[in-house]
C-alpha cells in the first residue's frame, strides 16, 4: 500500500514537473531586401504542448521578442550654440539592436515583474543597452529615452500589448511589422511562455534578412570593390550625360 | 512607385526623386548652373543620410556637366589650359575636403556644418546676384545701358608670380589664382556635394578677370573631372554613393534641363539673374530656418564606431 502512494506520488511528481514546451514556426527563414522593398512581415506561430495534453481554462501568456542585428550608436543632445543648433555633448551605447519589436497577449508589466522582464530582456524599456562607461546614470538614462524615441518613431522598436492571439489555448501566432528601414543582418524571434509572472518555457528561431538580387550585388560592390563601384558611377554618369546631349543636338 | 535604395538603405518615391532631378535641371537649364547646391539640400530634406545625399549628388553633377561642356566644348568656349590648371587645383582640394570630411564625420558635425556652409554660400553668392540683378534691371528700366562690368583682374591676382598665358581667357596671369581657386572649390565640391559652378564663375569673372565666353565652358570642363574625383573618392573612402539615386536625379535632371533651356529664351538675362538670386537666397533661408529653430527631435543617433 505504501509502495503504491508513493508510486502515485511519483507519478504526480513526474507530471507535474514534465515542462511545458513550446513550437515554433516563422513564415520565412529569410527576408529578402530588393528594388521594390517597402517592409516586411514575418508571422511567428506555433503550439504550446501541455504535459498531458490538459489544456488549462486560463491560457498562459505569450511574449514574442524579435531582435536585429546590435551595433554601438552614439546619440548626441542637440545644443544651441550662438543661435545655431549644433550636435553637443553624446553618450556611446555599446550594443543597441537595429530592430526590436515585442508582442505580447497582455501589457508587459501585467505580464510578469520588472525583474523577470529585465533578465528576459523583454519590453522595450527593458533593453541592456550598455551605455559607455563614465557617464552619469541620470545622464545615460535621458539619451537612452532619446534614442528609443528616435527608433521608436521610425518604426524599429515596437511594442505590441495585443500582438500575440492564442487560439483554443493551444495555438499561438503574433504578426511582427518589418518597416522599409530595417537592417540587413542576422535576427532571431524568442518566444517566452509566462504564467503567474514566472517564465515557465522559452524557444527561439533565428532569421535573415539580406539584400537580394540588383540591391546585393549593388552593396557588396561598394563595399568590396569600391575603386570598380566609383568608376562604374562616373561612367554611368558620364554615358547619362553625352546621351542627353546627342539626344538634344538631333532635336536642334 | 517606390524603389529600395541600396547604398542609402531606405524605401524612396522614384517619382518623386525624378521629380526633385527634373526640377533641378530645369532651374540649372534656364539659369546656366549645376544645380547641386539646391539637390543636396532638398536630398536632405527628404531623410536621405547627408553623407549619402553628398556624394550621391556629385555623381549626378558629372553627368549634367558634360552634356553643357560638349556644347560649349564645338564652339570653342572651353579654355583647355586654364580648366586644366583649375583641374589640378580642384584635384587637389577634393583631396583635402576628403580629411575634413572625415573628420566631422567623427565629430558628428556634418549635417550641421554643411547646413552653415550652405546658409552662408548661398546668402553671400544671392545678395550679390540679387544686387547686380535689380541693379542691371534699374537700369534697363531707365533707359540706360547697364553698367559695365570690370573686365581686369584684382590687383593681388596681378602680383602673383610666373605669370603665364591663357589665351582662350585673354589672361597673362600666374597660374597659382586659378590653382587657388580650384581648390578652393574642390573643398567644397567634396563637403557640400556641389559642382561650384555658382561660386566658380563669379570667381573667373570678377577674381580672375576671364574673358565672358570662356567661363561656363570652361567652369563646367572643369566641374566633369572635380566631381568625378569626388565620386571616386567617395565611393573609395566613405562608400556613400548610391548609383541607383544619381541615376534617378540624372534620369529627372537631364530631361528638366531640356525644359529649363527653352524656357530661359523667352525670359531676360536679367530676370533669369534675378530669378535665380532669389532660388539661392530662399534656399538659405530655408536652411537657417532650419538651423535655428528648436529641433523637433531634441536627440540625433550616429550609428557605428
Amino acid at each position: 500500500m505504501a509502495r503504491i502512494a508513493l508510486a502515485l506520488g511519483l507519478w504526480l511528481a513526474l507530471v507535474g514537473a514534465a515542462p511545458i514546451r513550446l513550437i515554433t514556426q516563422l513564415s520565412q527563414a529569410r527576408i529578402e531586401i530588393n528594388t521594390t522593398f517597402r517592409g516586411s512581415e514575418m508571422l511567428v506561430f506555433g503550439a504550446i504542448q501541455y504535459p498531458q495534453g490538459t489544456v488549462p481554462d486560463a491560457p498562459p501568456d505569450i511574449a514574442v521578442v524579435v531582435r536585429g542585428p546590435s551595433a554601438p550608436v552614439t546619440v548626441r543632445q542637440k545644443a544651441r550654440i550662438a543661435g545655431i543648433w549644433v550636435n553637443a555633448t553624446g553618450v556611446r551605447f555599446e550594443s543597441v539592436p537595429g530592430f526590436y519589436a515585442v508582442a505580447a497577449t497582455r501589457p508587459i508589466t501585467q505580464i510578469a515583474d520588472e525583474r523577470t522582464t529585465a533578465i528576459y530582456e523583454i519590453g522595450i524599456r527593458n533593453l541592456q543597452l550598455s551605455p559607455a562607461s563614465g557617464a552619469d546614470d541620470g545622464i545615460s538614462r535621458t539619451f537612452e529615452t532619446g534614442l528609443i524615441a528616435a527608433r521608436q518613431k521610425a518604426g524599429l522598436f515596437t511594442e505590441r500589448s495585443d500582438g500575440v492571439q492564442i487560439t483554443r489555448g493551444v495555438l499561438y501566432a503574433a504578426r511582427i511589422a518589418l518597416p522599409a528601414a530595417v537592417p540587413v543582418g542576422d535576427y532571431t524571434a524568442e518566444i517566452h511562455l509566462v504564467r503567474k509572472g514566472r517564465v515557465l518555457a522559452s524557444t527561439s528561431a533565428p532569421f535573415v534578412i539580406d539584400k537580394s538580387g540588383f540591391e546585393r550585388w549593388v552593396y557588396v560592390m561598394a563595399q568590396e570593390n569600391s575603386l570598380a563601384y566609383g568608376l562604374a558611377a562616373v561612367m554611368a554618369a558620364l554615358a547619362a550625360g553625352a546621351l542627353a546631349a546627342l539626344v538634344t543636338r538631333r532635336r536642334w | 512607385m517606390d524603389i529600395y535604395l541600396p547604398i542609402a538603405e531606405m524605401s524612396v518615391n522614384a517619382l518623386l526623386i525624378i521629380l526633385m532631378g527634373g526640377a533641378v535641371g530645369f532651374l540649372s537649364g534656364m539659369f546656366g548652373v549645376g544645380g547641386g547646391f539646391l539637390t543636396t539640400p532638398l536630398l536632405i530634406f527628404y531623410g536621405i543620410p547627408p553623407a549619402v545625399a553628398v556624394a550621391s549628388s556629385a555623381t549626378q553633377i558629372t553627368g549634367s556637366s558634360v552634356s553643357g561642356a560638349l556644347a560649349y566644348w564645338e564652339r570653342g568656349q572651353v579654355d583647355l589650359r586654364m580648366g586644366g590648371v583649375l583641374v589640378a587645383g580642384g584635384l587637389v582640394g577634393a583631396g583635402v575636403g576628403q580629411i575634413v570630411f572625415s573628420v566631422l564625420q567623427d565629430l558628428g558635425q556634418i549635417d550641421v556644418v554643411i547646413s552653415l556652409i550652405y546658409v552662408l554660400f548661398l546668402s553671400v553668392i544671392g545678395g550679390l546676384m540679387l544686387r547686380d540683378a535689380l541693379a542691371a534691371l534699374k537700369a534697363a528700366r531707365a533707359g540706360q545701358a547697364p553698367p559695365a562690368r570690370r573686365s581686369r583682374h584684382l590687383p593681388w591676382v596681378a602680383a602673383l608670380p610666373w605669370k603665364m598665358r591663357f589665351p582662350g581667357s585673354g589672361l597673362y596671369i600666374s597660374p597659382l589664382a586659378p590653382l587657388l581657386l580650384g581648390a578652393a572649390v574642390g573643398i567644397l565640391t567634396v563637403i557640400m556635394g556641389i559642382g561650384g559652378g555658382f561660386i566658380m564663375v563669379p570667381a573667373m569673372v570678377y577674381i580672375l578677370g576671364m574673358r565672358a565666353q570662356a567661363v561656363v565652358g570652361t567652369s563646367l570642363f572643369q566641374i566633369i573631372f572635380v566631381t568625378a574625383a569626388t565620386t571616386m573618392l567617395h565611393a573609395t573612402a566613405s562608400k556613400s554613393v548610391d548609383i541607383v539615386l544619381a541615376l534617378l536625379l540624372l534620369l529627372g535632371g537631364v530631361t528638366g534641363a531640356q525644359l529649363g533651356v527653352r524656357a530661359a529664351q523667352k525670359l531676360s538675362p536679367d530676370r533669369l539673374r534675378l530669378g535665380l538670386a532669389i532660388v539661392v537666397l530662399a534656399v538659405a533661408g530655408v536652411l537657417l530656418i532650419g538651423l535655428t529653430l528648436t529641433p523637433a527631435e531634441p536627440f540625433a543617433l550616429f550609428e557605428g564606431a
